[in-house]
């Protein structure tokens, strides 16, 4: 039998002016997966990344998939130091939008996978699995560029939303 | 042209959204004490979908294995899938007609470093309608720092009967590894 209604919003920021990085922190442990849905752009065109628990060792590995209109492609990025979307920039305006299951985030016993899909209305698509190494349950979330100097457009949405299971 | 809308919203008086969080409903979770060779949903109704949320890792000799799917414990060979996948190396199509069971894609296995799990969401579409036969979308992947796989997938069961049970098991190893988890969520 079904044990009860999920998918509940968590928490939601609209940027009301052009920021460096957006912050979830303080996540509860009481859900199942985490997913965090956004609407962005930036000032320039850098790519968007990832980070836990404010860890910036080199933890992150990530298999990607992704097509611009006219090919489709695979890359691979190992031991880097954030989830690092870089094969599609978010756009100079709100046109992206990203998508994020972090799946098992709670959990204290196995590495964390990132189900990850991010667009780009004018350049693409891209679909990843991230991983990272830590079996530390995620409590902190950070979204953010992969160069310093671009910010996140103010307009930018992000929402996270958690999901318990019975 | 927008008026259209309007004018259809104040037709029909059950318009209004349902948040989220009351449309989505947990139905079952199995998250393994042991090593296990099959996992089994066989109870649910009174929703239009279904998402079968999959965190897993299994003993196939390999970095990475698949999951198969069976609905109503059907194994003949009455299931079709097709797939994009990219490997960190090349981005790849494939077709699997007459299949004796969703081939679901992908999770860690025995030769991935320990504590690396494959995670696959399955939405099961309309999966009491019997006018039609039954759809299933499915995107995951696995990644070892090194190797990994995404993958996303539409697959077909060529059969009109409502789904009444769901069989997972390893697709090349024999048991999913302790800790792996499958939750079951019903969408109205």
């Amino acid at each position: 039998m079904a044990a009860g209604a999920t998918y509940e919003p968590i928490a939601t920021t609209t940027l009301v002016s052009n920021q460096a990085s957006v912050t979830f922190s303080s996540i509860s442990a009481s859900y199942t997966d985490i997913i965090l849905v956004a609407n962005l752009g930036s000032t320039t065109t850098p790519s968007i990344c990832l980070q836990f628990n404010s860890d910036t060792g080199n933890n992150y590995s990530m298999t990607n998939l992704y097509g611009n209109g006219s090919s489709a492609a695979s890359s691979r990025q190992s031991n880097i130091s954030q989830m690092n979307f870089n094969f599609l920039d978010p756009g100079t305006t709100i046109v992206s939008t990203m998508l994020f299951n972090i799946m098992n985030y709670s959990n204290a016993t196995t590495y964390k996978s990132v189900l990850g899909r991010f667009s780009n209305a004018g350049t693409g698509a891209q679909a990843t699995i991230g991983l990272w190494r830590s079996t530390a349950a995620i409590n902190t979330i950070k979204v953010m560029l992969d160069s310093t100097g671009p910010l996140l457009l103010s307009g930018s949405t992000f929402t996270l939303y958690g999901i318990s299971a019975a | 042209m927008p008026i259209l809308g309007i004018i259809a919203s104040q037709i029909s008086g059950h318009l209004a959204p349902i948040p989220p969080y009351l449309a989505y409903e947990s139905i079952a979770t199995t998250t393994l004490g042991s090593a296990t060779a099959s996992v089994t949903f066989s109870s649910f109704s009174g929703y239009t979908h279904l998402q079968l949320r999959i965190f897993a890792r299994t003993n196939r000799a390999a970095t990475r294995d698949a999951i198969k799917l069976r609905l109503n414990s059907d194994s003949g060979t009455n299931y079709a899938q097709h797939l994009l996948y990219g490997d960190g190396a090349s981005a790849v199509g494939e077709g699997f007609p007459n299949e004796p069971e969703m081939a679901l894609n992908s999770v860690s296995a025995a030769s991935a470093s320990a504590s690396m799990f494959g995670a696959i969401i399955v939405d099961i579409l309309n999966y009491a309608n019997t006018n039609k036969t039954t759809t299933v979308r499915s995107f995951g992947g696995n990644d070892g720092n090194g190797n990994g796989k995404i993958n996303n997938q539409s697959n077909l069961w060529n059969n009109t009967a409502a789904v009444t049970s769901l069989y997972l098991e390893p697709y090349a190893g024999t048991t999913f590894n302790q800790y792996s988890s499958f939750a079951l969520y019903g969408i109205k």
